[in-house]
């Protein structure tokens, strides 16, 4: 793949990523936001696949797009009545936000501008996913046992508190 | 054209960044507030993975993106269900209207 397709692709993927993260957070309609994340998240992975982690991508797409958007989804559904017809969200402090992170974002991106970031040369990509598998169960094991048993602490305290009855 | 670097991907991540704050500042809905959160944390997973490859680090980064994934996936698990909790009991998920811890 040579370099003019590689910039194509990148800044394709790009403008999907921050176009519809953009139309996420200034959409008024829930679910119109909940399907434009959608998008962000395949965008975000395309950027991962560019960036030559396979693994990464694909355990993006399986877990946000499969997991969290779904959830997201139905806690839209779940919290608004069904005869409410309009799924709308008010907004807060919009000119103090914009002015704010205006002005936080542009510090970040002259902060990261002017800086010069030591880089390496790179070649091209390798599949990633047996070197990960080999981390995850050598040096990082503790780590992976941890993550286990979080997940199970966190879906057992949420089924827990969601079937309280109040 | 210019050649597309490391540069690139950190204004991208940064745009996501700002813009998750900005939902999070700015929406009333609880939801939407965890799609501000969920923003900024693909916006830190995309800053992990452009260090790995533009870096010398070995694949650290790449485990670090895995474990911010699982534990966005435990967040949204268990933030889903404290606002299904609150509109149980506030019939309301705004959260600028939320401001008792029992009705």
């Amino acid at each position: 793949m040579n370099d003019l397709t590689y910039n194509i692709i990148f800044y394709l993927f790009a403008a999907i990523t921050v176009l519809s993260a953009f139309f996420v957070v200034t959409n008024r309609n829930i679910v119109y936001s909940a399907f434009f994340l959608l998008f962000t998240f395949f965008g975000v992975a395309g950027i991962y696949v560019l960036l030559g982690a396979d693994f990464v991508a694909i355990v993006q797409l399986i877990v946000y797009v499969g997991g969290i958007l779904i959830l997201l989804l139905f806690g839209v559904m779940l919290t608004n009545k069904i005869t409410n017809v309009e799924i709308k969200s008010g907004t807060i402090n919009i000119y103090p936000a914009v002015i704010g992170v205006g002005l936080l974002s542009g510090a970040l991106l002259a902060a990261l501008i002017t800086s010069t970031w030591k880089t390496f040369p790179t070649e091209a990509p390798l599949p990633t996913t047996a070197a990960l598998g080999t981390m995850l169960i050598q040096e990082y094991a503790l780590i992976f046992e941890l993550l286990g048993i979080i997940l199970l602490i966190a879906l057992i305290g949420a089924a827990s508190i969601a079937r309280r009855e109040a | 054209m210019i050649e597309v670097g490391l540069n690139h991907f950190l204004v991208v991540s940064t745009l996501l960044f700002s813009m998750g704050i900005y939902a999070i500042v700015t929406r009333k809905n609880a939801i939407q507030v965890l799609m501000g959160v969920e923003l900024i944390l693909n916006s830190a997973n995309i800053n992990f993975i452009a260090f790995t490859r533009f870096g010398n680090f070995g694949l650290q980064g790449h485990l670090m993106a895995l474990f911010v994934i699982v534990l966005a996936a435990a967040e949204a698990a268990i933030a889903l269900a404290i606002v299904l909790n609150i509109y149980k009991t506030l019939s309301t998920v705004n959260i600028d209207e939320v401001d008792s811890l029992k009705d």
